[in-house]
């Protein structure tokens, strides 16, 4: 015979204090874990929709980032008549390439020097990148000193706002438009004309060269085959492949740290559930032992304990996911480890996210609610009939 | 006295609540000065870095390299004793990603090792670095953390610069105080040019940043400024600042994590406030008649008080006392864990006082709600209370 659930959930809401308290302590664990996994994804994602998968980023054989890299012009030459690289509409190949190369600026209103990447690009780049889109000014003219200022970096920045002037490698840049693109790193970038940035960083050759392919399905074959090439010693990766790596160090480092923290914290958590969970058999050994004269078997007592403390875990989780899709609004920055640039983005939530945190609730709540749901299994009939 | 007894009996009625109650207060306060730990000694490494220390490194960023021939002009800046210089490698151990660490060339001679005086290096073990000129100097964590000996071969994967390189470990440092990053990979300079006109030409020749030892830190800012004239509107214009505020601008750029952590700390004081609290809930509602009781006999609200609040504070301190005993141990546990990778110090004095502030302050709040429930009952009610 089961008990109905309806047992197990006005037991729940019958000392409100105590209820109230459980559930908060669970809430609070469950924002915590939520944030750090937010977080990781967060920066997961700014750099995985930098990157698309038709996109090849070439660079320098080992070096895991553009910063480290350059392309000498041979192999730039070689690169950009590869049969594979698609065309645009009006018949010119999408292919460019770039210089990325860090700057230390002043971050607004403070005195903290933090490194923004500089992209030198060329006309074909506004087409390989995808979703790049001016949201104030205009388009940079090539051949001038004009920059355009990714949305996050202008607004981090000093001098990075659209009309300002910005001096570096004794040059004056002028700021004439601000784009978007889809909340990707390009975001948080400087972007001019490439033949005006090579000159003035001193740079003879590309950091390097980015195609878009006009058939994904070519892509390993390709690179094999570039890579068989004694003259090439260059590395080929898609872009999205490319961009991902660059979040491994921090997101390895916040899940890490993060998950730790969460654990230690749901200790305390867990202790609190069993504490109520302890407290609501104790007040109730004459109910449970009427129950089980009733004919109600060990089991059946056992699940409706076990029923009560998984109901308040899962409303603890679900108030924590609650809070913590407001962190959503906040926009963050921190230095990218892989790239020693800065990195803007925010708390990113996803359905994966919200199942796990569910389910670290619910053993939250299951850790905290079996010993003393056993504990309710195994109370006596007699002794406690007995008891005052 | 028997104030005190019934404190002690009260708390004992409960022994399981009780204990998970300590238990839970213990790991709080573990977790809190752990966590307040990991964060001071992110700063304490740049804490301890001498005044007298300036870097000097390219405006631009610190990816630039700047020209040698900046050296003899930095010499002749007045207030200046002596210039080291180094650059960033940043080779992969075996090539592998996992395996990151600092490893730069510096300056041949010993210029640079007797601007680090923190850095203790056996006179033989120095001898042998100076005289071979593959020769490589590294950290005690880092040699523990690769289980590394004197003589290894090490073989560096150049992200930055091309090929595969091999130096052999001759000596080992150890700080001379804690705190003092051991985990980093040294090497010498002219090997790794000479190394780089071979295979590179076009990469060879420059410096990544000077470290210039003054002779009076208080003149640091205006050294700093001298410098930094000579160089102006040239094509490698520098930034000089102390070494202290160069690391610390470089921890500052990850502050939003920091302060994430800081945060945390303080959520773990919250989660077990709530633990405590409830625990003395839970003992009010059962004892709500034997207040009324004592309050037939005489007791005053502020004896009833004292009796919660002394109870909520007993626990609190066992609570307390359980994780700062504990706290040791696992202290060093972490910081056996992450050496290699990061220098995390002893817990300092203010996180352990903040920590036993907090354990005092969630035992008083944690009373405050029982302690009005037993002031305000009145007997009758109280005597009529079933539980």
């Amino acid at each position: 015979m089961k008990v109905p659930f309806k047992y197990s959930l006005k037991n729940v809401f019958a000392r409100r204090l105590t209820m109230a308290l459980t559930v908060l302590g669970i809430m609070l664990v469950s924002f915590i874990f939520a944030a750090v996994l937010m977080m990781a994804n967060g920066v997961r994602q700014v750099l995985a929709s930098s990157g698309s998968p038709e996109n090849v980023v070439v660079i320098r054989e080992s070096s895991n980032t553009e910063i480290q890299s350059f392309v000498s012009r041979y192999q730039a030459g070689i690169i950009q008549t590869l049969p594979e690289i698609a065309a645009a509409d009006d018949g010119t190949a999408l292919v460019t390439g770039e210089l990325v190369v860090l700057i230390n600026k002043n971050i607004r209103g403070t005195k903290t020097r933090a490194n923004i990447s500089v992209r030198g690009i060329s006309a074909a780049s506004m087409k390989v990148h995808k979703n790049i889109k001016l949201i104030s000014g205009r388009m940079l003219e090539f051949g001038k000193t004009e920059i355009i200022v990714g949305k996050k970096a202008s607004e981090r920045f000093e001098n990075c706002g659209l009309g300002q002037t910005i001096t570096f490698s004794n040059t004056d840049w002028n700021v004439v438009g601000v784009f978007e693109s889809d909340g990707s790193s390009f975001e948080s970038e400087i972007w001019g004309d490439v033949n005006q940035f090579l000159p003035a960083f001193g740079r003879p050759v590309f950091s390097s060269m980015t195609f878009t392919m006009r058939d994904t399905s070519e892509f390993s074959a390709m690179r094999d085959r570039v890579k068989a090439d004694p003259r090439m010693t260059v590395d080929l990766k898609q872009e999205d492949v490319y961009y991902a790596d660059q979040s491994r160090t921090l997101v390895a480092f916040i899940e890490i740290l993060g998950i730790f923290i969460s654990i230690a914290f749901s200790l305390g958590a867990i202790i609190g559930a069993m504490i109520t969970m302890y407290a609501a058999v104790a007040n109730r050994t004459r109910e449970i032992a009427t129950m089980r004269a009733l004919g109600f078997k060990r089991r059946n007592i056992l699940i409706a304990f076990m029923a009560e403390s998984i109901t308040i875990s899962i409303l603890g989780g679900a108030l924590g996911v609650l809070a913590a899709s407001l962190l959503q609004t906040i926009n963050i920055s921190t230095i990218n480890w892989d790239t020693f640039s800065d990195l803007s983005f925010s708390f990113t939530l996803s359905s994966s996210i919200i199942i796990q945190v569910i389910i670290f609730a619910l053993v939250m709540g299951f850790l905290g609610g079996f010993l003393p749901a056993v504990r309710a299994s195994r109370i006596k009939i007699t002794e406690a009939l007995r008891a005052e | 006295m028997w104030v005190f007894k019934l404190i002690l009996r009260n708390a004992g009625r409960h022994k399981l609540r009780t204990w998970l109650t300590i238990v839970g207060l213990a790991v709080a306060v573990i977790a809190f000065i752990v966590i307040r730990t990991l964060v001071s000694s992110f700063y304490y490494s740049a804490e301890i870095l001498p005044p007298d220390r300036l870097v000097t490194s390219n405006a631009v960023s610190f990816t630039m390299d700047l020209p040698m021939s900046y050296k003899t002009k930095i010499e002749s800046v007045p207030g200046v004793n002596s210039v080291a210089y180094g650059t960033w490698f940043g080779g992969l151990y075996n090539n592998d990603r996992n395996n990151f660490f600092a490893n730069f060339a510096v300056g041949p001679d010993s210029t640079y090792l007797n601007a680090y005086p923190e850095f203790i290096i056996p006179p033989d073990q120095k001898e042998a670095y100076l005289k071979e000129k593959n020769s490589a100097l590294a950290g005690q964590q880092l040699v523990n953390r690769f289980g590394w000996k004197i003589g290894d071969v090490i073989r560096l994967t150049g992200q930055i610069y091309p090929g595969d390189w091999e130096f052999v470990l001759r000596a080992i440092y150890k700080g001379d105080k804690p705190g003092v990053d051991e985990t980093a990979m040294m090497f010498r300079y002219d090997y790794f040019d000479d190394h780089l006109r071979e295979t590179t030409p076009g990469m060879a020749g420059g410096v990544g940043w000077y470290i210039v030892k003054i002779n009076d830190p208080s003149r640091s800012a205006a050294i700093a400024a001298d410098i930094d004239a000579l160089f102006k509107n040239s094509t490698a214009e520098t930034l000089t600042q102390t070494e202290k505020l160069f690391t610390l601008n470089f921890l500052e750029q990850m502050s939003i994590i920091i302060r994430g952590m800081r945060i945390l700390s303080y959520l773990i004081i919250g989660i077990i406030l709530l633990v405590l609290a409830n625990t003395m809930a839970m003992s009010a509602r059962e004892r709500l008649s034997e207040y009324a009781m004592l309050k037939t006999l005489g007791f005053r609200p502020f004896h009833l008080m004292g009796l919660v609040l002394g109870e909520s504070l007993f626990i609190a301190a066992l609570g307390g006392i359980v994780g700062l005993v504990l706290t040791i141990p696992i202290n060093s546990l972490v910081a056996r864990a992450l050496m290699g990778y990061f220098n995390m110090i002893g817990a300092d004095i203010l996180t352990i006082s903040l920590a036993i502030i907090f354990v005092l302050a969630v035992g008083i709040i944690a009373a405050i709600f029982p302690v009005y429930r037993a002031v305000k009952i009145s007997i009758v009610d109280g005597l009529r209370n079933v539980g």
